[in-house]
């Protein structure tokens, strides 16, 4: 405090810590910036956490080539266990699906019969494990080839589109309420008369909201990558996740542009945030934030890439859990700084001072 | 210049020495739709000058005011503001001219003291000033106190030292003790004359004709779009050659000996006192002294609500 008084700050950085200080101290702006949205993250998280996450358990008694191959597999998670004995007694105790025994060349499998799903998944995988062992011990080449790609790269477990796709929207909500509301709210109390009487130029005081919505993403994405990361949910980040700060930065920027439209519009904070809400939440829907859009019907697809988000949560999804590069972003930064063009344009062209 | 030119100089008191002209507004119209909000106002205001605008709710006061300011085009005519055109937007002239708007105009969730500061950064002015303003407006134990939380009076007062932050040579006040009660209107007296002592040249619009009687040196009266007299208040009273009325207690007094003093026009008596009206007030009160009947004596000399009431035809109401 003592330390700011002396210096004089310029417009811009005035401007820039009022908007800060406006939102640090609104509680219920807090809410709906970080923990609101987080809920979600944390509920969605543990919810959906243990699904895929957890892996069929097979016990295994003894050690051999085909107890060697399957250990390699990611599919499924080996138990060693001593005796035949005791693993018929964990079969038969519902602790675990199947066990096998290799002895030599021959393979036993015991399995429990009550999980139909769990034994065959486990018999399909020895099986396959046992053929692939027999066609090398012919030193033949296989004459039949499969090309197996992991299940994992296609659809990703839910923290993993959770992330991305929550810390979108939330930036994406901040961004337009911030600008809405911002400026309904000026327009009301006559704020922007007084500014548009100081010797303060309209960029000034556009920039200077704009610099507190990007600080806003930035704080978003290290709490909601902090969080996810957590082993509870277990998010597991790709090589060059941290291009999603630079993206994530121009998709706040074309929410802001969103919200600077509707601030144009509307009358009164109630109308402006209803507004928001009414743009904001079936396009999160549309565009994957909440769960993957592979489902949707296929004109719905089509509708839902005119959608900012959903470019902003495909480029996210890419960088940050896909192990994509740059080449992933250049759709979406072309699609959401177009937009941040077209309607801060409109916007800019139908922005008022004051209500009529 | 034409003839309004020459209305200016005259002043109440010698407070106020020549100066150069800092606003003159000239045949401006402005129209919202079929209302003529403003229907040719002219007038010039000089430097040091305290100048009102005066009138009831309606009368186009706040638009002359937005137009002098340069928040408005007028459909016609033509303002100069210290010797510039306020409009459109003139950056030259903004750090010269200090606004407060009807609506108090403030940041979201800043304290007395941030308001100040933010303002004072759009002007580019030391931070010292904030405490300057704060002990002008009387708000210095404010300070940490959020806007939202401080009284209309209070926040009046803030929302002119605003307005007064960068030193401005001429400040705009839009009714600025419109809502107050009673105590924090005097407090905002006392504001606005250290703010003439400075130098500062101050144009207001007000409701209270009885409040511009007090701190105007000159007043416009206006009512539907139209200034209908301007000068000193003391002039608009005196030319109205209203008469002046005595009051005395009841009973004090025969009606019949009333009558016969020196300069009585008219008696009229009711439940509680005697009026007497004249247009020669030393005389009769002279005669009154020395019957010594100056019990409960009251004078009432006409004020600029008359002026309203014989120009309009109407009471003033607020």
């Amino acid at each position: 405090m003592s330390a700011l008084k002396e210096r004089t700050l310029t417009p811009f950085q005035s401007l820039a810590i009022a908007a800060y200080k406006g939102f640090i101290r609104d509680k219920a702006t807090l809410f709906f910036t970080f923990l609101f949205p987080l809920m979600f993250l944390v509920i969605f998280g543990l919810i959906f956490g243990n699904q895929g996450a957890s892996k069929t358990v097979i016990g295994v008694v003894g050690d051999g080539p085909i107890a060697q191959t399957l250990a390699k597999l990611d599919a499924v998670e080996l138990k060693h266990i001593d005796s035949a004995e005791d693993a018929a007694a964990q079969v038969k105790a519902g602790d675990i699906p199947a066990f096998f025994a290799e002895n030599g060349t021959a393979v036993t499998v015991r399995f429990a019969a009550s999980d139909q799903v769990k034994a065959g998944t486990v018999l399909g995988l020895l099986n396959g494990v046992v053929s692939q062992a027999n066609v090398e011990a012919t030193g033949q080449p296989p004459r039949f080839s499969l090309e197996a790609a992991q299940v994992e790269d296609v659809s990703l477990k839910p923290i993993q589109y959770l992330t991305p796709g929550l810390l979108s929207w939330a930036a994406s909500i901040a961004a337009v309420f911030g600008a809405a509301l911002t400026f309904v709210s000026w327009r009301k109390k006559q704020v922007l008369r007084r500014l548009q009487l100081a010797p303060v130029k309209p960029v000034t005081v556009l920039g200077s909201r704009i610099v507190v919505t990007l600080g806003v993403a930035v704080v978003q994405a290290a709490v909601f990558i902090g969080i996810a990361l957590l082993p509870v949910f277990g998010l597991k980040l790709s090589g060059q996740w941290w291009l999603a700060i630079p993206l994530l930065l121009i998709g706040a920027l074309a929410f802001f542009s969103i919200g600077m439209l509707v601030g144009a519009f509307c009358k009164t904070e109630e109308a402006a945030s209803g507004a928001a809400n009414i743009i904001i939440l079936p396009m999160a829907f549309l565009s994957g934030s909440f769960f993957p859009v592979d489902g949707l019907p296929d004109w719905l697809k089509v509708v839902s890439n005119v959608f900012p988000m959903k470019h902003l949560n495909t480029g996210m999804t890419d960088v940050m859990v896909r192990g994509k590069g740059t080449e992933a972003l250049y759709l979406p930064v072309g699609v959401l700084l177009g937009f941040t063009v077209v309607v801060g344009f409109i916007a800019a062209k139908v922005f008022k001072w004051e209500d009529d | 210049m034409d003839s309004r030119s020459s209305i200016r100089a005259v002043s109440r008191g010698d407070s106020v020495p020549a100066m150069g002209t800092a606003l003159a507004v000239d045949d401006i119209h402005m129209t919202y739709g079929e209302l003529r909000a403003v229907n040719g106002v002219s007038f010039t205001v000089s430097e040091g000058e305290f100048f009102g605008i005066l009138g009831p709710n309606g009368a186009g006061k706040t638009t002359t005011l937005e137009i002098a300011e340069g928040l408005r085009e007028p459909v016609s005519g033509s303002v100069r503001l210290l010797g510039e055109s306020p409009w459109p937007r003139n950056m030259r002239l903004l750090p010269k001219i200090g606004v407060q708007l009807q609506a108090s105009a403030f940041f979201e969730k800043l304290t007395a003291r941030e308001q100040l500061q933010t303002f004072g950064a759009l002007y580019g002015v030391k931070s010292q000033r904030v405490n300057e303003m704060l002990e002008l407006v009387g708000l210095t134990d404010k300070a940490s106190t959020p806007e939202a939380k401080l009284s209309g009076g209070q926040r009046q007062r803030l929302s002119i030292a605003c307005a007064l932050i960068h030193d401005p040579d001429i400040v705009f006040l839009d009714e600025p003790t419109a809502a107050l009660d009673p105590q924090a209107r005097r407090n905002l007296w006392d504001v606005l004359r250290e703010i003439q002592a400075r130098g500062k040249t101050i144009v207001y619009t007000t409701h209270y004709l009885d409040e511009a009687e007090i701190l105007c040196d000159r007043v416009a009266i206006m009512d539907n779009g139209k200034i209908l007299a301007m000068d000193t208040p003391a002039r608009l009273v005196r030319d109205l050659d209203a008469a002046t009325h005595v009051i005395l207690e009841r009973g004090s007094l025969a009606v019949a000996d009333a009558k016969a003093l020196p300069g009585a026009e008219e008696v009229t008596e009711d439940e509680v006192s005697l009026t007497i009206s004249t247009h020669t007030p030393a005389p009769l009160l002279s005669a009154l002294a020395e019957r010594g009947t100056l019990d409960g004596l009251q004078v009432r000399t006409a004020t600029l609500e008359d002026v309203f009431l014989n120009l309009t035809g109407r009471e003033y109401r607020a």
